[in-house]
């Protein structure tokens, strides 16, 4: 392990550069809390607005997938939060097995919404799906709407992450991610992740358990 | 077509004259906080000059007292303005009973106004002198606003919802009506004419644009011709609510909820049926969104308005 | 006095104008002097592209008849003025420009806290433009620069979603340097900078970064909804499905609001640094200046609902949002109350700088006691969405916020380029934009209130000749405008090389050459004495 420590201008000390990063990922956090809470509040109105409609659209989705999904994301936070902490140890090897498996993770969790979508697809709840339309009430489409533009976003953000976790998997195993000086690296990158899956952890229940 | 005053557009109305006058008493507080200020500025840079000897002993950077002072009593003063507005505001959302109602419709790029008689006029308004009048107002589109200068009253017109605007008239003449929101390519010639008629004008001009029906009697016969009657009439096999005595009645819908029984609600009725179904009936009334055109759903609403208790029958 | 000289004994020493020379050493900088630099040259650009579309407008306006413009054309024309003034020119304006360039400097920092970042926002801004350029050149675009609801999203037939991802994309830009200013400011002064010791213009730009941070996502995720409704067909705004049209307004002036006090904040922190320049006097009630940028910064976040009075919107709540609206004005008010306290027993000079100050002064006082009266409900109805709205805020925006750039320009352009320009051009612009803004936008005030609409480009021939003293009042300010490209750009060459500080002001910028070293400070800065620390007793020194 270097003993080389990486302090970039401005910075004078590590620490200093350390605080900065765990401070401006913090900020970008907020930012991300911004962006979903405004659209959440949104859906929130929806489903005060209208409430049958909403508890009706929410038939239409797959309630097991889901929880599997919510599952899933749950335990590859888990596993970040294991390789932030083996990565303050300086602990390579785990560090990648744990980044490699929370990434792993996340790609299961978009292969099962991308089954719950192409399921949708083929119920013709799509907006733009031919054929009779299962979503006859106008606030139900809308509900539908809200729920694939959530979700959607959330994985977008999450695939961003994935590309992030790979990202660092390869810093770490070669070595330009220095562990445990530059542990903060991993530590950012899970704030990261944890986000997205707190930002799951409301998306869940204010689409799926409106039923 | 406006009488120019420089500086201010017609008075047509009590409210507008109000206005007008708490626009100079604001005007009086702004100058009041604002011309010290210009002449201070000035006051100071020509004294404390640079090179200029002066006495700059015992500058102060911090008086608390001024500080507040000058915060809170400018701002008490505003709060004082606050009160007045806000109660011309609240007489502006509470238009008295007995009102001339009279539906607009806001299209891409042109105003439909029908009065209750079933007179129609497009981009032009007539209404009474001294009549509360009440403008009923839907978009087909995007949205408008109806804004009247010489009367101080504007409403935005939203899609979707049935939106009201109440002003009672006091000088004849011909003012410019406006649209004022912005709604695509012909915004700036979504205009018209509105004229403040006495009551014998008025009374001329209805007769002269009259129309054989009225609008109720328009929406009866569309009534029976999209079928209406086929499951609302009291006969009908199928269990569909009575509509007679309906309007501004509450009415208790499926989901527990109460409602009064409004123009909106009638409107909806029609063409978002499964919005508020009512409680005890089944959500079968198919939508007549694509069926009827704005014109004819104005109708029908002013039909079912006038359905009143054992004097019209539904057959 | 020494003039200009600071012996450039080693590479770190050497101008960060000088260190290096080549296209690539200024596109891959991460120096956030050039940064600066780089983004100045790119307001401007855009600043003159948005005063062309004004300029078409003012001209069309000038007859009653809509005769140069078509009806689209003119539509097209205000939602253009309207796109890149907003978010390419006044959003990243003083923040991107003076706010990169100075706080490290401010500070006692060698650079913001995160460099690339900094030099990636500069690039997202680039890319931005070219997307607006884009939706400019293959046609434009004509729903407003508020894009409302249905009629961006299902009757508009512009190239609406390049706009849209213009802006998005732009907004990224925004949280990037926000995020950058906040965590620069928390963790990067240098020994001795205390909070009570930093320089109001670093309070302002603080308060600012945390708007930027807080109420762009909200605007980003807005015109994604919109973006996709249109793109996808799936409908969140569309009526028909149940969607309100509201909600886009309430959401988009969530944002909206805000994003005018981050147009107007920075205004402030550079007014407060002029002032005391100016007067070479200590700022009179630092504290409730500084604690003023924040509350202003809060409560912008609870008045949103006063664009909607006539919208649709609860009585309840317009009540409420009239109120807060009313709120709102106090701290603006301490602020301007503060400036004309410092100059009480000041010392001043009036250099061009101290005359934007005081044009500052001047026309933001008028737009806020004018955005007061909006707050009053009843008065908003009759003039909302008419020119007297237009005119209130441009009172802010132009007679505020731009003014207060191009007195930051004149204030600090030595200590950037190095060189000092013609006083006395700069004193004739002053005159000149305050004249020439108060006759363009002075007149819209009667307009409004005589009825005349927003976006409109015919009108009754009554009004006229209002427009046309507005149209003449636009050359004039245009003019004032143009002359400091001629005088600036001279001073670039011929102009006298500038000290480390020609003002003789207070501040850790001045301390250093001008233009400053590629690297801030040789040594750490300890700071010992409070901020406006008049009178210094050698302008050049500081201790």
């Amino acid at each position: 392990m270097s003993d080389r420590p990486a302090v970039h201008s401005p910075y004078a000390e590590a620490a200093q550069q350390r605080d900065a990063d765990l401070l401006g990922m913090y900020v970008f956090l907020v930012t991300e809390v911004m962006l979903f809470g405004g659209f959440l509040s949104a859906v929130s109105m929806v489903r005060v607005l209208h409430p049958q409609e909403a508890s009706s659209a929410a038939q239409h989705l797959n309630l097991w997938l889901g929880s599997m999904n919510t599952a899933v994301l749950l335990t590859s936070s888990l596993a970040m939060a294991l390789s932030v902490q083996v990565s303050r140890e300086g602990k390579r090897r785990p560090t990648i097995i744990g980044l490699c498996l929370t990434a792993a993770l996340g790609l299961v969790f978009l292969v099962i919404k991308g089954v719950e979508y192409y399921q949708e697809y083929r119920e013709g709840l799509m907006p733009l799906s031919d054929g009779i339309k299962p979503l006859s009430k106008p606030g139900e489409q809308l509900f539908f709407n809200f729920y694939l533009v959530g979700t959607g976003l959330h994985a977008l953000h999450l695939t961003i992450g994935i590309v992030l976790v790979a990202g660092l998997v390869w810093g770490v195993f070669r070595s330009r991610v220095q562990l445990p000086h530059r542990a903060v690296t991993v530590e950012i990158v899970g704030l990261y992740w944890h986000l997205v899956d707190v930002v799951w952890v409301f998306i869940y229940p204010i689409f799926y358990l409106a039923r | 077509m406006n009488g120019s005053l420089p500086f201010w557009p017609e008075q047509a109305s009590s409210h507008a004259a109000q206005l007008d006058m708490f626009i100079l008493a604001f005007s009086v507080l702004v100058a009041l906080l604002a011309i010290p200020v210009g002449i201070l500025i000035f006051v100071f840079a020509v004294k404390y000059r640079r090179n200029k000897s002066v006495d700059r002993q015992h500058a102060p950077n911090r008086k608390v007292w001024l500080e507040v002072s000058w915060s809170v009593l400018p701002f008490l003063a505003a709060l004082g303005f606050y009160i007045w507005s806000t109660a011309l505001f609240f007489d502006l959302n509470h238009p008295p009973s007995g009102t001339l109602d009279i539906f607009i419709v806001a299209k891409q790029w042109m105003w439909k106004a029908e009065h209750p008689g079933g007179q129609r006029e497009i981009d032009e308004l007539h209404v009474p002198v001294g009549q509360a009048v009440r403008l009923i107002m839907n978009s087909q589109d995007v949205i408008h606003s109806l804004y009247v200068p010489a009367l101080r009253v504007k409403q935005d017109v939203v899609p979707g919802r049935t939106m009201s605007l109440w002003f009672r008239a006091e000088k004849p003449g011909v003012y410019w009506m406006t649209c004022a929101e912005f709604c695509g390519t012909d915004h700036s010639v979504m205009g018209g004419k509105f004229y403040v008629q006495t009551a014998d004008e008025y009374a001329a001009w209805l007769a002269r644009s009259g129309v054989d029906l009225s609008l109720a009697a328009s929406g009866e016969i569309l009534f029976r011709k999209y079928g209406c009657s086929g499951c609302h009439a009291a006969s009908s096999v199928v269990h569909a609510p009575d509509l007679t005595g309906l309007y501004g009645r509450s009415v208790a819908l499926a989901n527990g909820q109460t409602v009064i029984a409004d123009e909106q609600y009638i409107q909806d009725s029609i063409l978002l049926p499964q919005k508020q179904v009512a409680a005890g009936y089944g959500p079968i009334m198919p939508t007549f969104k694509n069926i009827l055109g704005e014109d004819e759903v104005i109708q029908l609403v002013a039909y079912i308005k006038s359905l009143r208790q054992a004097s019209w029958r539904v057959k | 006095m020494t003039v200009g000289a600071t012996l450039e004994t080693s590479p770190e020493r050497t101008s960060y104008l000088r260190a290096g020379y080549t296209l690539w050493s200024w596109l891959a900088t991460t120096d956030h002097k050039r940064i600066a630099v780089l983004y100045l040259y790119s307001i401007t650009a855009f600043f003159f592209i948005g005063g062309i579309a004004a300029a078409l407008m003012r001209l069309d306006l000038a007859t009653p008849g809509g005769d140069l413009l078509s009806n689209e054309g003119y539509n097209r024309a205000f939602t253009l003025h309207g796109v890149i003034m907003v978010w390419f020119f006044l959003i990243p304006s003083i923040p991107a420009t003076f706010g990169n360039f100075l706080i490290p400097l401010m500070i006692g920092a060698q650079d913001l806290a995160f460099p690339r970042i900094n030099l990636a926002s500069w690039y997202l801004y680039i890319l931005a433009g070219l997307f607006t350029l884009y939706a400019m050149i293959v046609g434009g675009v004509d729903t407003g620069w508020t894009f409302y609801t249905p009629l961006s999203t299902l009757f508009a037939n512009g190239y609406v979603v390049a706009a849209l991802l213009a802006v998005i994309v732009v907004g990224f830009s925004s949280i990037f340097t926000g995020l950058n200013f906040i965590v620069t400011v928390h963790k990067l002064r240098c020994p001795g900078m205390t909070w009570s010791r930093l320089p109001l213009f670093v309070w302002s730009l603080y308060a600012t970064a945390m708007i930027l941070v807080l109420a762009t996502p909200v605007l980003t995720m807005l015109l994604i909804l919109v973006c996709v409704e249109r793109v996808f067909g799936i409908g969140i705004l569309n009526p028909d499905l149940g969607g309100d049209p509201l909600l886009y307004q309430h959401l988009f002036w969530f944002y909206s609001h805000p994003a005018v006090y981050i147009m107007v904040l920075p205004a402030f922190g550079v007014l407060s640094e002029l002032v005391t320049a100016a007067a070479r006097k200590r700022i009179f009630g630092y504290w409730f200046i500084a604690y003023s940028s924040v509350a202003i910064a809060i409560i912008g976040f609870l008045v949103w609902g006063h664009h909607m009075f006539v919208a649709g919107e609860s009585m309840y709540a317009s009540a409420v949002f009239s109120f807060l609206s009313i709120a709102v004005a106090v701290p603006s008010g301490i602020k301007v109350y503060n400036w004309i306290a410092t100059l009480y027993k000041g010392s001043i000079s009036l250099d061009p700088a101290f005359l934007f100050a005081m044009g500052f002064i001047g026309l933001f006082v008028i737009g806020g006691l004018t955005g007061l009266m909006l707050a009053m409900i009843a008065v908003d109805v009759h003039v909302h969405d008419t020119y007297f709205v237009v005119a209130h805020f441009h009172y802010i925006m132009v007679g505020g916020a731009v003014t207060a750039f191009f007195g930051a320009l004149h204030f600090w352009w030595p200590k950037i380029t190095g060189r000092m320009y013609n006083i006395t051009w700069g004193r004739i612009t002053a005159a000149l934009i305050f004249l020439g803004f108060n006759l363009t936008f002075f007149p819209q005030f009667i307009l409004g209130y005589l009825g005349m609409p927003r976006r409109y480009h015919v009108y009754p021939p009554e009004f006229q000749v209002l427009h046309v003293l507005s149209s003449a009042g636009a050359s004039i300010l245009a003019m004032g405008y143009l002359l400091p490209f001629i005088y600036l750009l001279y001073s670039l060459r011929h102009g006298q090389p500038a000290g480390p500080n020609p003002w003789g002001a207070t501040g850790l910028e001045w301390t250093v050459p001008s233009p400053p070293p590629k690297l801030n400070f040789a040594e750490t800065p300890v700071v010992t004495r409070p901020p406006y620390d008049y009178p210094i007793k050698d302008p050049m020194s500081r201790e």
